[in-house]
This record gives C-alpha cells, sequence and structure tokens, in this order.
C-alpha cells in the first residue's frame, strides 16, 4: 500500500508557504549543475518549470512529442487567467481567491495547496508581464480585467481571446533564454513511453524519437511529468487531437499513484458536435458567458423554430432562472448539467436537438456591435469559420463537451508523486482544483506549478540525493523499460487486424460519454466496467497499424495511447463507482437533491482516492488521504 | 569594416542596399524627366540645358560614374538575392504559382529590371555615345549642330530619333516597364529601408503609383509628340544648316571633332 | 459531396516523391479539411496502405501545427484561417484538389506533408525573449504601457508559428514570421533594453537558416492565418538598420 504523505507545513494557512520555502533544504550553487532533471512535456507547467529549473542552475531536458516545444494545447486556452490583484478594487484578495477556488472545487480540494496557487497567482502576472505577454489593457495603460464563471470579483486578465497562446509563447520565450544559455536541452518529436523507477525512485525515461522510430534511454535525478490532462480517453473533447495520458498512465504502471480520476470537467459552451466524422470539439470561451445570455425555449414544439420567431415569454433563460444570484455566469460544472437537463426535457436546439442558445442580442442592443466585436470578436470569428453561422445576427448554439480533468497523478505538498524523485504539475496532477476547475484557473495553475511551486520544492528531494549519482542508463531497470516499450510495439505492429485505431476509440469514448459523461449512474458505470474489458481485449486482436516502427508512424503513436486509454477507461468508471456521491465534476444521479443539485457526502468521501496499481491482472487498490478543512467550512455548494 | 560586412552579407542589409541604390536611380529618373520635358519649350531650351550638362566635364563624369556605380550596386544585389531566393526553395510547387496579395509587378521585378537594363544599354548607344548604325535614320546624329548657337542640338537629334517608329516603340517599351517596375520598386523601397507605417502605408501606395504614372506619361510624350510631328520642320532646317556648314569647312575638322 | 485529391506521397527525405490521386468517399460539406483526411486515411488502412502523414494538433487553429499547400496556396481557400479550420464548404462536389507540403530549404520534408519546422524554434533561441528571470519582475503595473503599443504588441503577438507565410513567399522568406516576435517586443517597453541585440541576433539566425529575403510581395500577410501585417517588416528593417549603425 503506498504512503500517501501530503507533508502540508504546519503553522497558519496563510504562512505556511512562505515558512516552507524557508525550511526547505537547498541545493548549493554549485552543486546544482551536477543535478540532471528530466521535464515531460512544454505546455505553460512544463516549459515554464524546464525554463526556471535552467535558470536555477540545473542541468534540464525537455521533452516534447510536438515539433517545437511551442505547441502545448495550453495554446488554445481563449478566456484568462485568475490573480489576486485586486487591481479593481472590488473586494479581491489571496483569500477570496482562495475560498472562491475551494469552493469552486466543491471541498474536495487540499486548503494549504489552494492557498499556495491564491498567493502566488499575483507573481505569475507580474512575472509575464515582464516577460513582454501584451495582456489587454486600459487608456491610462494599467491592466485591464474581466470576470469569470464562479467568481463575483473581477480577477481575470487576459489577451484577447488568445490568452493561454500568450502565456504558453512567454513560457516558451523564457525556455528559449535558456536553450540559448544551454542549461536547457530540447528533445521535439520524442514521444515518453515508459518511467523507469531505480530503487522506487524515479530516475529516467525512455523515449522515442517520433521521426526515426528510436528508442532512447535518459537518466536523471529527477524526473517531472508536465502532459496535461487525460480528457482525449472520451475520444471527442476539446483536446488538441495530440494531447495523451501515456505519460501519467505509465507512471501510474510504474507505481505512481492516480488521483481523482473521475473528476473530468464537461465544458458548457462548446460548439455542438455536428457528424460522425468530427474529430474534435471547439470551445468558445467561458467569458463569452459576461455578455451572451443562455436560453431555449420553454415549449420543446419550438425547438426548430427561427430563434428570432419565438418571443421573450417563450423563452425559458433557465441559468439565470435556476442561479439568480450567478446567472449565466454559474460555475461549469452546474451550466453544463443544467444544459443536459433542458436537453433531456426535448427543449434542445440545433439539428441534433443538443444544444442551447447563447444569445447576444441584448449585449449587442446595449454595448454596440463595435463593443462586442472588440470583446469578443475573434470568438465569433471561430464560431463563423465552424458553423458558418454569424453570431452577430443569430444565437450561438453551445453544447457541453470535455474539456479538462482535475484528476491526475497524486503529488504531494511539493508536487512530488508518492514515487520519490517524480514531479508532477499542471493538468497532469490532482492537485488543486478539487472536484470541479473554476475558469481562468488551469492556466494559473500551469505557471504557478512551473514558475514558482516546483522550484521552490524540487530542492526537498534533490537534497536528499547525492550529486552526480544518477544511475547510468545500462542499469537494468532501463533495459527492462526499454523491452516493455519495445514488446508493446512489436505487438500493436503484428497484430494486423480488422479495425483501425480510430474506430476502437471513437467506440471507447462513446461508451464513456454515455456511461461516465455528464452524469453517472451505478448500473451504467458497471454496464461500462464491463464492456471497457471486452473492447480492450477486441483491441488487442483485431487492431490494424499499418506502417514500420522505422520512421515517422502517427498510425502507431494513436495506437499506443489508446491501448493506454482502454485501461484509464476503466479506472475512471471504478473511480466514479466508488464514489457514492456527487460533487463537482462528478455527479451521479443517485445522489442529488429534489432540486437537482449535486449532494456530496462528506461523512465518508472528503477525501482523495489515490488508486495504486498492482499489476495486470489485479484490480488496482484504493488509498485514501483524508482532506482536513481547518480554514473553511465545508458548505453546500450554492450559487443560486 | 563589421558594419560593411553585414551591410552587405545580410538579406536586409542587401535589401538596404537594394532600396538605396533604387531610390538613388528613382531620383536621376525624375530629374532626367523634368529636363527632357524642356522639349515642349522651344528647341534653344533643351540645347542650352544639354549644353549646360555636357561643358563641365569633370561634373558630368564623377555623375556619370557614380550612376554607373549605382546601376551596378542595383544589379549586383538584384542577382545576389535573386539567387539565394532561389536557393531558398529548392524544389518547386506543383501547382501553377497563384499570386495572393502579390501584385503582378511585385512578381517580376527581376525580369522588368533586366529589360529596362537592356534598355538602358541602348539608349545610352543611341542617345549619348551616339552610335550611328544603331539609331536607324540617315541623319549623322553627331553632326548634329544648333543654327546660331553651334551648341549640340539635342533637340535635333531627339526628334530624329524618336522619327524612327520601331525605335519610339521600343522606347514605349522600356519606360513602360521602368514605370511598372517603379511602381512596386518606390513602395518597396519604403518598406525595405523600415519607412513604412500603418498610418502612411496607403498613401506610400498611391504615391508610388502616382509616380509611375507620371514618369510613364512623360516619358511617353516625347516620343509620342515627335510622331505626331513636332520638330519635323526644325529637324529638316537644321541637317540642312549643317550640310552647308559642313560644305564650307574645311576638310578635317569633323574628324577633329 | 465528393472529392478527387491529389497528394504528394513521399516515405522520407531520401526518397523522391509523387503524387498520388485518391477518391473520397460521401463527405460532408460541414467536415473539416483534416477531417476528410481522417477519413481518407481510415480507408486507406483498412485497404492496407500506410495512411497520409500530416501535421496537425489542436485542430481550433491556434497550435500552429498544421501546415499543408491546398491547391497552390498554404492553409487552403479561406483567408484568415488554417488548415485545420478550413471546411469542405470551400470546395465544390467533384473538385480535384491538390495538396501539397510546405516547400523551403529551410523546412526540410519528413514523410509526406509533414516538413520540420525547428529552423523557428533556432531563431526564437537566438533571440526571440524578454531576459528576466523568474520571481524578479518588478509589479506588474510598475510601467503603464499605452492602449496602443499593447493592442499593437498583440497584433504582432498572435502569429502562431505555422510557416505559411515562408510557404507562400517566391522567395521563402521567414521576414513575416521574424518581424511578429521583433516587433512584439520592441513594441513594448519591457522590451527595449535587449530591441536591438534581439533584432540583429533573430536576422542573422534568419539568414543562417536559409530563408530567402522579402521582396514585399504582401503574399505572406494575405495567407497568413493571423493576418498579421506587413508594416511588422517595415518595423523590424527599421530596427535592424539601428541595430547595425549601433553595432548591437
Amino acid at each position: 500500500m503506498a504512503k500517501l504523505e501530503s507533508h502540508i507545513p504546519a503553522g497558519p494557512l496563510a504562512q505556511k508557504w512562505s515558512r516552507h520555502l524557508f525550511e526547505s533544504k537547498l541545493v548549493n550553487p554549485a552543486n546544482k549543475r551536477k543535478y540532471e532533471v528530466i521535464v515531460v512535456g512544454a505546455g505553460l507547467a512544463g516549459a515554464s518549470a524546464s525554463a526556471t529549473l535552467g535558470e536555477l542552475g540545473y542541468r534540464v531536458k525537455t521533452f516534447v512529442y510536438h515539433d517545437s516545444p511551442r505547441r502545448a494545447h495550453s495554446i488554445a486556452a481563449q478566456g484568462g487567467i485568475n490573480a489576486a490583484k485586486n487591481y479593481q478594487n472590488d473586494g479581491d484578495s489571496v483569500h477570496r481567491l482562495f475560498y472562491d477556488t475551494i469552493k469552486g472545487g466543491d471541498f474536495r480540494a487540499r486548503e494549504a495547496n489552494v492557498y499556495r496557487l491564491a498567493e502566488v497567482s499575483a507573481q505569475i502576472i507580474d512575472q509575464c508581464v515582464a516577460q513582454g505577454v501584451p495582456f489587454a489593457r486600459e487608456y491610462g495603460g494599467l491592466l485591464d480585467n474581466r470576470s469569470f464563471g464562479g467568481a463575483q470579483v473581477s480577477r481575470t486578465f487576459y489577451a484577447r481571446g488568445q490568452t493561454g497562446q500568450q502565456l504558453l509563447l512567454g513560457a516558451y520565450a523564457a525556455l528559449c533564454k535558456e536553450l540559448a544559455a544551454g542549461s536547457v536541452e530540447s528533445f521535439s518529436h520524442t514521444e515518453m513511453l515508459d518511467l523507469v523507477v531505480v530503487d522506487g525512485h524515479a530516475k529516467g525515461v525512455i523515449v522515442r524519437n517520433l521521426l526515426t522510430g528510436e528508442i532512447v534511454r535518459h537518466a536523471a535525478d529527477a524526473v517531472v511529468l508536465a502532459t496535461g490532462g487525460y480528457g482525449n480517453v472520451f475520444n471527442l473533447s476539446t483536446y488538441a487531437r495530440q494531447s495523451n495520458a501515456t505519460a501519467i498512465w505509465r507512471a501510474y504502471k510504474r507505481g505512481a499513484c492516480f488521483a481523482n480520476p473521475c473528476y473530468t470537467q464537461i465544458h458548457p459552451t462548446c460548439i455542438p458536435v455536428s457528424g460522425d466524422y468530427q474529430s474534435k470539439l471547439t470551445l468558445m470561451s467561458e467569458s463569452l458567458r459576461n455578455d451572451g445570455r443562455i436560453w431555449v425555449p420553454k415549449d420543446p414544439a419550438d425547438r426548430r423554430k427561427d430563434p428570432h420567431a419565438i418571443p421573450e415569454s417563450a423563452r425559458d433563460y433557465y441559468l439565470e432562472r435556476k442561479y439568480p444570484s450567478f446567472g449565466n455566469l454559474a460555475p461549469r460544472d452546474i451550466s453544463s448539467r443544467a444544459a443536459k437537463q433542458v436537453c433531456d426535457e426535448g427543449r434542445g436546439v440545433g439539428e441534433s436537438g443538443l444544444g442551447v442558445y447563447l444569445d447576444f442580442a441584448d449585449a449587442i442592443q446595449r454595448l454596440g456591435v463595435e463593443k462586442v466585436r472588440e470583446r469578443y470578436g475573434n470568438l465569433f470569428d471561430i464560431y463563423h469559420e465552424i458553423t458558418n453561422e454569424d453570431a452577430y445576427r443569430v444565437p450561438m448554439r453551445i453544447f457541453p463537451a470535455m474539456h479538462y480533468t482535475m484528476g491526475g497523478l497524486w503529488v504531494d505538498y511539493n508536487l512530488m508523486s508518492n514515487l520519490p524523485g517524480l514531479f508532477v504539475l499542471g493538468e497532469a496532477n490532482f492537485s488543486d482544483h478539487g472536484a470541479n476547475r473554476l475558469g481562468a484557473s488551469a492556466l494559473m495553475q500551469g505557471l504557478a506549478d512551473g514558475y514558482f511551486v516546483l522550484p521552490g520544492t524540487i530542492s526537498t528531494y534533490l537534497a536528499t540525493v547525492k550529486p552526480d549519482q544518477r544511475p547510468p542508463t545500462t542499469h537494468p531497470a532501463f533495459a527492462e523499460a526499454e523491452e516493455q516499450v519495445r514488446q508493446q510495439i512489436r505487438r500493436l505492429l503484428a497484430c494486423r487486424g480488422r479495425r483501425t485505431v480510430q474506430s476502437f476509440h471513437k467506440e471507447l469514448g462513446r461508451l464513456l460519454w454515455d456511461h461516465c459523461g455528464m452524469a453517472r449512474n451505478e448500473a451504467g458505470l458497471k454496464q461500462a466496467l464491463e464492456r471497457i474489458p471486452a473492447l480492450r481485449e477486441e483491441y488487442a486482436q483485431n487492431v490494424n497499424v499499418p506502417g514500420s516502427d522505422q520512421d515517422l508512424n502517427q498510425s502507431l503513436e494513436r495506437a499506443g495511447r489508446v491501448a493506454d486509454y482502454f485501461e484509464l477507461a476503466e479506472l475512471l468508471c471504478r473511480d466514479a463507482l466508488e464514489r457514492r456521491e456527487s460533487c463537482g465534476g462528478h455527479f451521479r444521479e443517485e445522489f442529488q437533491y429534489p432540486d437537482g443539485e449535486a449532494r456530496r457526502d462528506d461523512e465518508h468521501f472528503a477525501h482523495v482516492a489515490a488508486w495504486e496499481y498492482q499489476g495486470p491482472d489485479r484490480p488496482p487498490l484504493r488509498n485514501v488521504e483524508p482532506l482536513v478543512y481547518a480554514e473553511v467550512k465545508m458548505a453546500t455548494r450554492s450559487y443560486k | 569594416m563589421k558594419l560593411l560586412a553585414r551591410l552587405f552579407r545580410s538579406t536586409l542589409g542587401q535589401k538596404y542596399l537594394m532600396a538605396g541604390s533604387g531610390g538613388v536611380l528613382v531620383l536621376f529618373v525624375v530629374g532626367h524627366l523634368v529636363g527632357n520635358l524642356q522639349f515642349f519649350l522651344p528647341p534653344a531650351a533643351l540645347n542650352r540645358y544639354g549644353h549646360l550638362l555636357q561643358s563641365n566635364v569633370e561634373v558630368l563624369w564623377l555623375v556619370r560614374l557614380t550612376l554607373l556605380a549605382v546601376v551596378l550596386l542595383h544589379i549586383v544585389m538584384a542577382i545576389r538575392l535573386w539567387a539565394s531566393n532561389r536557393a531558398a526553395r529548392p524544389v518547386a510547387y506543383a501547382s501553377s504559382a497563384t499570386s495572393y496579395g502579390a501584385s503582378l509587378s511585385s512578381r517580376t521585378m527581376l525580369v522588368s529590371g533586366l529589360v529596362v537594363v537592356a534598355f538602358l544599354g541602348y539608349h545610352l548607344l543611341h542617345f549619348t555615345v551616339r552610335v550611328e548604325s544603331i539609331n536607324g535614320t540617315p541623319v549623322a546624329f553627331h553632326q548634329l549642330r544648333e543654327p546660331g548657337t553651334g551648341y549640340y542640338d539635342v533637340f535635333a537629334m531627339v526628334v530624329a530619333g524618336f522619327q524612327v517608329w520601331p525605335v519610339a516603340l521600343f522606347y514605349g517599351v522600356g519606360v513602360g516597364l521602368l514605370s511598372f517596375h517603379l511602381t512596386h520598386g518606390v513602395a518597396a523601397l519604403f518598406q525595405s529601408l523600415g519607412g513604412r507605417n500603418p498610418v502612411y502605408a496607403p498613401v506610400i501606395r498611391k504615391a508610388a503609383h502616382g509616380l509611375a504614372a507620371f514618369l510613364l506619361l512623360g516619358y511617353l510624350s516625347i516620343p509620342t509628340a515627335v510622331l505626331f510631328g513636332r520638330g519635323n520642320d526644325y529637324l529638316k532646317h537644321v541637317v540642312e544648316h549643317n550640310a552647308r556648314r559642313l560644305a564650307q569647312a574645311p576638310p578635317g575638322e569633323e574628324v577633329a571633332r | 459531396m465528393k472529392v478527387k485529391l491529389k497528394v504528394w506521397r513521399q516515405r522520407n527525405a531520401d526518397t523522391p516523391g509523387r503524387f498520388v490521386v485518391y477518391d473520397t468517399p460521401e463527405l460532408n460539406p460541414n467536415m473539416s479539411f483534416l477531417e476528410m483526411l481522417d477519413v481518407v486515411n481510415e480507408q486507406l488502412t483498412l485497404q492496407g496502405e500506410e495512411p497520409i502523414a500530416f501535421d496537425h494538433d489542436c485542430r481550433e487553429g491556434i497550435c500552429g501545427t498544421c501546415s499543408l499547400v491546398i491547391n497552390g496556396k498554404p492553409h487552403g481557400p479561406q483567408r484568415g484561417v488554417a488548415t485545420c479550420q478550413t471546411y469542405l464548404r470551400s470546395f465544390r462536389d467533384g473538385d480535384e484538389i491538390l495538396v501539397e507540403p510546405f516547400r523551403a530549404r529551410p523546412f526540410p520534408l519528413v514523410k509526406d506533408l509533414v516538413v520540420g519546422r525547428q529552423a523557428f524554434d533556432r531563431i526564437m533561441t537566438a533571440g526571440g525573449f524578454i531576459s528576466v528571470r523568474t520571481g524578479s519582475a518588478p509589479d506588474a503595473h510598475a510601467i503603464p504601457v499605452p492602449k496602443e503599443a499593447a493592442e499593437r504588441a498583440m497584433d504582432a503577438a498572435a502569429c502562431i508559428g505555422c510557416g505559411a507565410c515562408v510557404a507562400v513567399c517566391k522567395n521563402a522568406s521567414a521576414m513575416l514570421f521574424v518581424s511578429a516576435k521583433v516587433s512584439q517586443f520592441g513594441l513594448l517597453p519591457q522590451g527595449q533594453p535587449e530591441r536591438y541585440r534581439r533584432v540583429a541576433a533573430m536576422v542573422e539566425q534568419m539568414d543562417r537558416e536559409g530563408f530567402g529575403a522579402c521582396t514585399v510581395t504582401g503574399s505572406c500577410e494575405a495567407v497568413c492565418p493571423k493576418r498579421i501585417s506587413l508594416d511588422f517588416i517595415a518595423r523590424m528593417n527599421r530596427d535592424y538598420g539601428v541595430a547595425l549603425l549601433r553595432g548591437a
């Protein structure tokens, strides 16, 4: 059984982080260059961590499967990044951001982690501005803010609808600076396929060069995974097509615990699915909900009518009706579920009936087209490109879609997993968002982890390892891991079955969406748990992976990732089944109040479930880390 | 020296040289036209102007050599950039090239430039060196003298030259391509030297087109006027005058000249 | 609708490539161009052929991974979008569509339609950053930035690094890309200390990579999925000139 020690420092909440930094062991500057750190992934968390560790003097190797460390899917975040700057003088503070995040996460996150996140948020903005991130500004030359779901203050900093892109390019620029300085070495087109564990410590990775097929071993003193979330297990999601769970999944199979896999976030404002061929779903920034009003017709008979022909009196602005104080800005899980509810009632709009209107008519009347264009122009453009509809004239149609995973590898306060030497950052870990993430908080967490937290905590581990004592890549653990990787590749290529990887992925995704999507129940989960292993078995027998392993083979890359999804999907359902309560993104139909709101069970489930791999033939072990709330009182989350 | 090396080696430096030399040549071309438009004044004006330019040999050759150097620089840079630009795409696209926002003049600068160079060569041999065998007319250019002053008769030479319609046509093609070259060249000059911003980018474009049109119409007006008969009588008068003069002159004088 | 695809297939840089014609199955006009390639690839896989390799990732026009020259135009017929945001409704039923990889010496061909664009990373590494150590930044409001400057910097910063400017330029010039990065930092007060050193280093790296020179045809601006303006090239030209005079 894994030991789950959170290592939360003692002392008052507000002083934990500074005290921890002071009390942590440091690595002497001359010794830093004797430590090698592997960073996998170069999204916000990975790029910022690589750059900052490089600045500190560590020797860093950064691996990305993209052609360049500037392409990770952080780049697609549109809306903004939260920070407790209180530049608007509207009553914001570190404590308020902390509280909003804890409450937004439905009281399923660690207080100390979240407080730290809120604390360093302000520094992130300073850092990014200094790097030349062109945040939106007011005429006075100071930074502008907008408001976002789940908060009643304006604390979101943004760069048009491309905030993620700008922050990622900032982190990438910082990485370039360190590449130029020679402290970081970057490996593009290189995918991590296994973690190497030597004497219980993470000491290296096995990677595959995607262009040549070459399998290479890399040893290090510590391994940092910043490889993002696992939402693509659903096939259709707002994730990039290449985003995958392979790195964290293989780490899980090497002993790292996987926490709260069932906490998956469905984003309420995506463009509805248009057909079977669809490869991904496109998100419309939640910021649209600032000025757009969400509605469906009151009468299901009206659902195919021209929206302009439906009078005000026949429209149901259901978010405003149900949640008068937050209205259209209710948190994501709540808005998503509300949309599902109205569609289940047969009031959904569009071809498929799976859509609700997001209407800007009022905003255009109030602000004028120009102002609306200035705020959301690029989003309206994206919408037009995809749907061929003009949202200035007809209301947008939106529907929830798989968007983010709050679960991930378990980490302690230092962001180190239960495997010593293995650090996990950003969406890949489980740490800060509890059961639901608020808008504009993912960027905040990724950058907090990479710029400020890991660089401060990695020395707590490295100080315990002697410098220059990495195991050589000739160590048997490397050979064993490499052989496993080779075997899997051989197996996939040798299969030559009759179905494509994509067809399996689609089927798996559909199964998960139906049984473990926005709403889950015991019967459905059990059914999924029966069908997934069968499908996995068929995959092993009947998948067709063309080509060779000696050159660029995109089918092979995908095949390995989908193989991992089958296993992960099972864990996801298992976790969802075991968590017999509704909280945040995890909604169990059996556990709801009569009005349809989620019913938490704090008595039995105020804990983190961290799953531990037990081998291919035994079910995983469910370890528990209790959540202790000293500062805030657990309350029923209400946005009414 | 490092500055010069960077200027000649970097692509941007070469573009500066391209643009700078182009700018000098544009100024020359404009000046040349303004001077030549005196063709529409009585013949004495153009002849006096010609004499003014020709009479100071030191200044004349200084200007000529400078212009020659600038032209050579412009050509050498063009060819070097062309070569490195070609090398940047060793494998061509299969689809027929489409312009996408690029004007025809911008895509054919090298061709238009080379034709202009050929034209320039002819022009120099025709009117400056006065190689009689290429002017296509029995009038001997180098014998033309203005009655009265004895200045070299530029006006008569221009008339004689352009009365040969194939020559006039070739001039038309030459200045046509030159103007075409400059519709893009002048705008690109500002871009390459960094003198363009969103505020006056449209102004530059219009100004470039305006200038090109002015040059085209200006330069075309002269051969056109000749073909419509301007200076015909004057030319006859000068030719007769010169024939008389040469008949009276002691033998050998012409050779000495 | 159905279309006929004429696609460049090439095993690797050392083997000669050729065009192969594929007839697509029935398609939906609301499909994206890449989704159509997915469908064709599914079909090829089932026929036991190797699918067409092409670059893609976010499929929402922001990561800059997708490329392709479609009927002679990078990112397809629509203006201001990347290939992943090109939809089949831009084509007609029965069209023959020519699909080629980006062609430029600094973008070596990897396989089929995939090319390497690491040259851009090397240009960025040469100086495409503001040297600020993590944690050492002053308060974000310490330096006010005029809204106009911030907006212009954002116009430049919108570049997604896809390389379409290089692909379309008749000289395979990377100046639009480089100038966008140079201008983003050059327009902001934070970028001033390294302004001239940066432009010199980036331009010289661009030259070493073997990109062509700008002849101001403007086709880069016309195909840029983010509509980056040619004005930034003028700005870079100006800055580089100053850098030369200053010996930066």
